[in-house]
């Protein structure tokens, strides 16, 4: 909402000034957005004619102008615009000048090599308008004016609010007086109503069509016989445009006048154009009418019309119609004022995408009790400005406006707000803003301001009572530190451990979008159902992501091309199952690529591989606090990585839920991704998936047992089949007597000479100690034996001699 | 005692002589062996007479210290000088490079969601969560935003259904409703997460972050509110000094509603915080709406309270001097490189948010 102090002090007397101003209006909760200057320093922008035309040497579309600027001046101003030709008036803006919208400094510069002093302004360069299609066409009117400043000079700055969607009253120049005049800041200026004195009746005739869903409750109307439309008189004009509106014709800025100053929306027609009478009804489904932004609509049911004999006029709180538009030549004018049905409206208006200053009032509401004000107000101005003969008003209505009260208990403002204030301060607050109050003992009786919709029950008059009297008075109670609960849960605990756990193994923490590009999830989603935006920013954010490594991958490839070549990233995050609330699991997922000891003097270099995944993931675990003892790890994993270089982990052998899946990328992926890099693997941890210990460290540290006698570490090298892993040895070896074995380390795998094809050679370290005694050679010897008995009979070794 | 005077002597200037470790073991056994000088010396103490026998033998010994002293401090000083030689042909070019490290980082809102959880953990808040995917009712209605309610214009949303009852969460508010509708008041939690809006230029992202406040029980009033907003900001932007500004607003979820400004200034190109009359919005707040207390089955007659949503990108923009929103999610190696935090920095509440 755009006003000017000017503007404002039509409504409130006040010795403060601006600088004040400002200050009150945020502190009174309407938010200053910015401070714009479409008035000041604008007086360089003059009123010219182009008096001849030439086509640029080096440009088709480009024209040199030369411009008449008064003064028996030209200039030569190169003019890209379709419509700039001879004869016509316009706006010239000097070197020197400051573009309102792009808020540059205008010099003179060669452009395709013919300086251009200066430059023709379309409407939306100066603020005006959106209007951005050729430059600004003056009427013949401004001949004798050419020279002069286009802007008429004015002091007040432009001053755009943030008005909440509660407070449609402030979105009329008098609303926002009220409330500064509430809160201290002046006096709001008492303005008779003129009543419309006249013996002519209003002669076309009105119905609201009494029909379920009716969007239209009352319609108020005057005719204006024999006016002539012509151009605003200058107040109306420099009104207008101080506050960033282009004035048209005097009727249509009437009632744009009427509607920022209270509000109040009216809409004109040439009574002419409309035949025989109007009828407010619903619209049937197909019933098509162009509107005043000269687009074709087609309706579906039920959206609120206004009509006459031939069709629809217009959408009712909308936008009005072509047809029955004002026009200069227009002699005799039908004002509607009317009220409509803010959900209806906004329903209609989203349905048919349309965004007009009359629906965002009316969706936000307009007093219902303005209607018949406004009518007094602009058709007198109509009828000052352009003559003839009003009629009386006309008020059609199937329903009735209720006023509405509230009883609000006077205790309830302190323990809401945790201040007080004098119940005479509280009446004096309320009546200024327009309630009528009755005091009784413990409560007010409130009636509740017409132009008021937000007020719905007592706690929105707390609001008004604190906003109005300031927040500043609120005191600052100091929080208590006191904790009833731990702040994380086990589950949260976990996140935050896996998450620095992975950071401190080299990995750089990447937050990529939830969504992504459905051709990437496609690589990855694996067995799950793809989940699609109904509205997506761009089709390469259209789905939710199914795997993080979608997105992980497509920035390692940008940091890849940006010349980084050894580089891990993780990501901690959600990922979609379904498109359910709930259907997401959290998952951290780690992608490493390149090579480890790249140019070292001292190490040699190798490609990451699947074993420094799978220890990131194993060492993670185990700092987290699983028993690495009791993990199992098979080869079954999904199809995005490579089949014979990744593995899947439980947490437990049996266990139902994968703890993790870690591997080499499928080779088929990285080439169609086109990912260049020696090597690239990576791993999941599902974190839903780990079952946190019920023991806190406290538990965990409460017993500790150790050896001292004396161990005894062997070695014992196994012939078996190819297809036998490590691990199936080392739980083998591991079932024989776990409290005398400790240490099974796989030190060496062999195959090729002295072992027969088709099996291959692990050698395993073990340490032997006893928690109970000192083992003798008889002990060692039996227990060697029992471990090579037990690998042979569980595996199909064959101890290698 | 000529004669052992005669040994010492002899011996004395052989071993200060020889600087070979070898030929100190020969004299060594020379001396000390099975038949050596000093050792057949000992073998005569018993026939020796008795008168002369202890003076002797105390002689005796003094010699055998004296040489079998020096003895052990020559090999010493030959073994050193030895294992030196030695060293110094195993010196190496110490300014070499170390061997290769890896260092990761944090991201600059994960750990900004580390601090603020360590600040509001102090004063009691704990942390709840909520799904990304919400449904309509959550995320609007039962916050007091019903269907055709203008200030759902406010909120560009992702829908997951033509119907529009399935959508991405455009404000961590729903978890108010979640956790209120789970338990019994009092709650006092916070609640953060990522939260989605179809808008994207150079300050608004698809998907960003927010923190979600909500503290309920008897007779938490404006007061409180204000009380715990204003410590959190002194505590988080680590300043002792603040200022800030409490204004109206409208939020259809809480009533009154107030936005939060804090003062800055500009210096160098970075933003100060904390001075300066330049304003900054950071924060939506208010008193829970009624309705929505009433929408979670909580009789607002006995139970009142705050909530408020913060932008922790925002936050960590301010903080930490970064100026592009977008960058956030660029994942630029150079970039989170630069912004990124070392996972063994966890913010605390007894080391303090940072080093």
């Amino acid at each position: 909402m755009k006003i000017t102090f000017d503007w404002l002090k039509d409504h409130l007397k006040t010795n403060l000034k601006e600088k004040n101003l400002l200050e009150q209006l945020t502190n009174i909760g309407l938010e200053v957005e910015s401070l714009g200057d479409i008035t000041s320093d604008n007086v360089s922008f003059k009123i010219a004619k182009i008096i001849k035309t030439e086509e640029h040497p080096n440009a088709d579309r480009l024209k040199v102008c030369e411009v008449y600027v008064g003064d028996k001046e030209t200039k030569k101003v190169v003019c890209g615009a379709a419509n700039a030709r001879e004869g016509l008036i316009t706006v010239y803006a000097p070197p020197g000048a400051v573009i309102p919208k792009s808020k540059t400094k205008l010099v003179a510069a060669k452009i395709r090599g013919v300086t251009s002093y200066g430059m023709l302004c379309s409407e939306s360069e100066l603020n005006l308008s959106d209007e951005s299609d050729g430059i600004i066409e003056l009427s013949t009117k401004y001949k004798k004016n050419i020279g002069k400043s286009y802007f008429s000079k004015s002091k007040s700055t432009l001053i755009d609010l943030s008005i909440t969607p509660n407070r449609p009253d402030c979105l009329g120049v008098r609303g926002i007086a009220r409330d500064l005049a509430a809160s201290g800041f002046g006096k709001l200026i008492d303005l008779k109503e003129k009543k419309i004195k006249s013996k002519m009746k209003q002669t076309l005739k009105v119905q609201i069509n009494r029909e379920k869903n009716q969007g239209c409750s009352i319609f108020g109307s005057c005719l204006i016989k024999n006016v002539k439309n012509t151009e605003s008189p200058k107040w109306l004009k420099d009104k207008l445009i101080s506050v960033g509106q282009k004035p048209i014709s005097a009727i249509v800025d009437i009632t744009n006048y009427v509607m920022l100053d209270t509000n109040r929306p009216l809409h004109a027609y040439d009574a002419d154009k409309i035949e025989k009478g109007i009828v407010v009804r619903n619209s049937k489904s197909g019933e098509k009418f162009t509107a005043l932004d000269n687009k074709n609509y087609k309706l579906e049911n039920g959206m609120c019309v206004i009509c006459d004999d031939k069709g629809v006029l217009g959408l009712g709180g909308i936008i009005g119609g072509i047809r029955s538009g004002t026009e200069f030549d227009t002699k005799n004018i039908l004002l509607e004022s009317a009220h409509f049905e803010p959900g209806l409206i906004r329903n209609t208006a989203k349905k048919l995408n349309l965004d007009t200053d009359a629906k965002f009032r009316f969706e936000r509401g307009v007093d219902p009790l303005s209607i018949e004000n406004g009518l007094n107000k602009a058709g007198q101005l109509i009828k000052e400005i352009c003559g003839g003969e009003i009629s009386k008003i006309d008020i059609q209505k199937i329903g009735k406006y209720k006023t509405r009260n509230i009883i609000f208990h006077l205790e309830l403002f302190e323990k809401i707000s945790g201040f007080k204030i004098s119940t005479k301060k509280m009446i004096k607050i309320l009546d200024d803003l327009g309630f009528k109050s009755k005091k009784n003992k413990k409560n007010l009786r409130l009636t509740i301001p017409s132009w008021r919709p937000d007020i719905l029950q007592e706690v929105d008059i707390v609001e008004e009572l604190v906003r109005i009297s300031g927040y500043d008075n609120i005191k600052t109670i100091d929080p208590i530190k006191k904790r009833k609960k731990s702040t994380l849960s086990k589950s949260q605990k976990l996140f935050h451990f896996l998450q620095r756990s992975i950071a401190s193994k080299g990995y750089f923490e990447a937050i990529t979008w939830s969504f992504t590009d459905s051709n990437y999830n496609d690589y990855f989603k694996d067995l799950k159902k793809e989940i699609k935006i109904v509205n997506p920013l761009s089709s390469d954010l259209g789905v939710l992501r199914n795997s993080i490594y979608s997105n992980l991958i497509m920035y390692m490839n940008k940091n890849l091309d940006r010349g980084f070549k050894d580089l891990s990233l993780f990501e901690i995050g959600p990922i979609f199952t379904g498109s359910n609330p709930g259907d997401q699991n959290t998952v951290v997922c780690g992608l490493s690529a390149g090579k480890k000891s790249r140019l070292s003097w001292i190490e040699k270099e190798r490609n990451v591989d699947v074993f420094d995944v799978k220890r990131d993931v194993v060492q993670t675990l185990i700092e987290v606090g699983y028993n690495s003892n009791k993990f199992f790890i098979d080869n079954v994993t999904p199809n995005y990585y490579h089949p014979g270089k990744s593995g899947r982990l439980f947490l437990h052998k049996g266990d139902e839920q994968v703890a993790a899946y870690f591997g080499e990328i499928h080779p088929n992926i990285t080439k169609k991704i086109d990912i260049k890099t020696e090597s690239l693997v990576g791993f999941e941890i599902f974190i839903d998936n780990l079952k946190f210990s019920k023991k806190t460290l406290k538990d965990q540290k409460s017993k500790f047992t150790f050896s001292d006698y004396q161990k005894s570490e062997r070695d014992f090298a196994f012939i078996v089949n190819k297809d036998v892993n490590a691990q199936d040895l080392i739980n083998a070896v591991s079932s024989v007597h776990l409290s005398l074995l400790s240490n099974i380390k796989v030190f060496d795998v062999y195959e090729g000479d002295n072992i027969p094809e088709n099996k291959k050679s692990i050698a395993i370290s073990i340490t032997i100690q006893s928690f109970e005694k000192t083992l003798n050679d008889n002990d060692l010897e039996s227990i060697n034996n029992l471990i090579i008995k037990t690998v042979e009979n569980k595996t199909g070794a064959k101890i290698r001699s | 005692m000529s004669e052992l005077k005669k040994i010492k002597d002899e011996f004395l200037s052989k071993l200060k002589e020889s600087s070979d470790l070898s030929e100190i073991n020969k004299i060594k056994s020379e001396l000390f062996g099975k038949n050596g000088l000093i050792s057949l010396q000992f073998k005569k103490i018993g026939i020796i007479a008795e008168s002369e026998r202890k003076q002797f033998a105390s002689d005796l010994n003094v010699i055998k210290d004296e040489l079998q002293n020096l003895i052990n401090l020559k090999i010493d000083k030959v073994e050193n000088l030895e294992i030196n030689k030695k060293l110094e042909k195993e010196k190496v070019d110490i300014t070499l490079p170390e061997r290769s490290f890896v260092r990761g980082k944090i991201h600059p809102v994960s750990q900004t969601i580390d601090e603020i959880s360590s600040i509001f953990s102090e004063i009691g808040f704990s942390v709840e969560e909520g799904p990304d995917v919400e449904n309509e009712y959550n995320n609007f209605t039962a916050l007091n935003t019903p269907d055709n309610h203008p200030a759902r214009d406010m909120h560009d949303t992702f829908y997951l259904d033509e119907k529009k009852q399935i959508l991405l969460r455009t404000h961590t508010s729903p978890v108010q409703i979640r956790t209120m509708l789970k338990d019994k008041p009092p709650f006092k939690i916070i609640a953060p997460g990522r939260t989605y809006r179809s808008d994207s230029d150079q300050t608004h992202a698809p998907m960003f972050h927010q923190v979600e406040g909500l503290h309920i029980d008897k007779n938490i009033n404006m007061g409180h509110l204000k009380g715990c907003l204003n410590y959190f900001i002194k505590e988080f932007f680590e300043v002792d000094k603040i200022k800030m500004r409490f204004r109206p607003s409208h939020f259809p979820f809480t009533e009154p509603s107030a936005e939060v400004d804090i003062g800055y200034e500009m210096k160098d190109g970075k933003i100060i915080v904390g001075e300066g009359d330049k304003w900054l919005e950071i924060l939506g707040c208010g008193m829970v709406h009624p309705n929505v207390l009433k929408n979670v089955k909580i009789n607002p007659k006995n139970f009142q309270g705050y909530a408020f949503g913060i932008g922790i990108d925002r936050l960590a923009m301010l903080k930490y001097g970064i100026n592009d929103l977008r960058s956030f999610f660029d994942c630029d190696y150079r970039w989170l490189n630069h912004f990124g935090f070392d996972p063994l920095d966890v913010p605390t509440n007894y080391r303090g948010l940072s080093r």
